[in-house]
């Protein structure tokens, strides 16, 4: 059943994934991004990390593809007003890509000696036993993201501002 | 096992059908609560005091001719209001409505799933029904939906926020994400309205925002907006939007009533009653006697007071909303240190 369920869940994500590259729709493209997103807080269920599905889904779905998907409709993008890129830019995208590629192949390749996480048996993706782990084990590590969290907030709002002098 | 999946579907269904039924008779409460605050009569020829009106709006609504905009993508324009009805149904399965039931030795709970992060999958569900609003008003093709549809969105993110900072001083007193402890926890007049005044009233004011109810129904500002987000919607794709604002109305008010007023506890009733069958049921009575005057709460407002300003609302939220829910957690935070609950 798991089993059964991992495989939808994985050909599900792929396919969407693809789909947000290859629509021409930018709206179209955002909600197959959500549908990706909701696959990938499907696998974390099979983890038995219900936090952090939730949480995904609230921030990721809930809001920041909200705000993409408001962006969009507000520029009203569509094919006549599409930016044409020309080739050498398009050239320099699929050589960044590829090499991208190449980095995360041989990034995975040495995760097939390691022994596979088994699934739905952790309980460290519980709600308490991940904020003992933030909040004691790790907690100078969290304190400093939030601080990075806090700097990138009063940078948006100081862009936001710049132009109302 | 087996039993156990009857029993959850049979009690899903009835969550479900209990849903739809009171939702159908709030729009028939709505009338007569405007009609009341107005000095009217409101429905009153179909069946005695107009009681068959719902049904009569339900055929109304069935009967109506489909349109579909020319222009407009077919499967978004019918993908939103079914997103909107979808996400409003899925938000009753967490909600505890009433403790448990004991027949023949065996516990039912009257809860239809209690996961331990209950309140994580409320906040979800209703982050996820803004889709429905924006993808219908997007696909209508129409200024007027799409002005709705972006209000309405950037609307209910901003409230979302306050009202998840109000949840979590509650969950700081709580020490739990599962509503069934939460409720349970307030057993014997430990309402958290009483440890959480000023959480509280934050929540409630989202609450309002969330399910674009007046003073806040600025999404489908008829003066401004036509008919906002669904304004191109006609026949029951409208009805399920607008049955969906009244079960969300439903649901709010059963979450309000659940986190802040004791759920299906009721003070001092356990002195006149010992059979704990007897207990649940009217426990779940209470529960929507609590449920019943809250969505009351949200048709006397919606009756009396004027729409906020678009400037108006997200100054409210952004600038008056947050801050307080900030200091309400600091609040919270500094007497749970001085009364010795956390160290």
């Amino acid at each position: 059943m798991t089993l059964h369920l991992f495989y939808f869940l994985s050909f599900l994500a792929i396919l969407c994934a693809l789909m947000v590259v290859l629509e021409k729709n930018p709206v179209h493209s955002v909600l197959y991004l959500v549908v990706t997103f909701f696959a990938i807080a499907g696998h974390y269920i099979l983890l038995n990390a219900q936090f952090l599905a939730a949480v995904h889904i609230i921030v990721y779905a809930g809001a920041i593809m909200v705000l993409f998907l408001f962006v969009i409709m507000l520029l009203n993008l569509n094919k006549e007003s599409e930016f044409h890129k020309n080739n050498y830019v398009k050239g320099a995208a699929v050589i960044a890509g590829g090499l991208l590629l190449v980095i995360l192949v041989g990034a995975l390749k040495g995760t097939a000696s390691l022994p596979a996480p088994e699934a739905s048996v952790g309980e460290i993706g519980l709600v308490e036993n991940l904020g003992q782990v933030l909040f004691k084990q790790f907690l100078l590590p969290f304190e400093i993201a939030s601080l990075l969290f806090l700097s990138a907030m009063v940078g948006a709002v100081m862009l936001g501002k710049r132009d109302t002098k | 096992m087996q039993t156990e999946i009857i029993y959850k579907s049979i009690l899903a269904l009835a969550v479900f059908g209990i849903t739809l039924f009171i939702a159908m008779y709030s729009t028939y409460a709505e009338r007569k609560i405007a009609a009341f605050l107005q000095d009217r009569l409101g429905p009153n020829r179909a069946g005695p005091f107009g009681i068959l009106q719902p049904l009569a709006d339900g055929v109304k609504m069935f009967m109506k001719e489909e349109m579909i905009p020319e222009v407009s993508n077919k499967f978004l324009f019918i993908l939103g209001p079914s997103i909107a009805m979808l996400t409003c149904l899925m938000t009753g399965a967490v909600i505890p409505w009433g403790s448990s039931i004991t027949i023949a030795g065996n516990e039912y709970s009257l809860q239809v799933a209690d996961i331990n992060i209950g309140i994580l999958y409320l906040l979800g569900v209703t982050s996820v029904g803004v889709y429905g609003i924006m993808i219908g008003g997007w696909a209508s093709n129409n200024k007027f939906s799409l002005l709705g549809a972006i209000r309405a969105s950037s609307q209910m993110i901003s409230y979302e926020i306050g009202m998840g900072l109000s949840i979590i001083a509650l969950i700081m007193t709580t020490g739990t994400l599962s509503i069934g402890e939460i409720a349970a926890q307030q057993h014997g007049g430990h309402w958290n309205v009483f440890y959480q005044p000023l959480g509280f009233l934050i929540f409630i004011v989202c609450a309002f925002a969330e399910t674009n109810r007046a003073p806040f129904d600025l999404p489908e500002c008829e003066s401004e907006l036509v008919g906002g987000y669904h304004t191109e919607y006609s026949s029951m794709k409208l009805g399920f939007y607008l049955f969906a604002e009244y079960i969300n109305m439903f649901i709010s008010s059963a979450v309000i009533a659940t986190l802040y007023f004791g759920g299906y506890n009721m003070p001092f009733i356990g002195r006149f009653i010992q059979d704990p069958n007897a207990l649940a049921i009217i426990g779940s009575v209470f529960l929507f006697c609590k449920i019943f005057f809250f969505i009351f709460l949200f048709m006397w407002v919606r009756w009396t007071l004027p729409r906020f300003r678009y400037d108006q609302l997200m100054n409210l939220g952004w600038k008056g909303l947050l801050p307080l829910a900030i200091l309400n957690i600091a609040i919270t935070g500094i007497v749970m240190w001085f009364t010795g609950k956390i160290n």
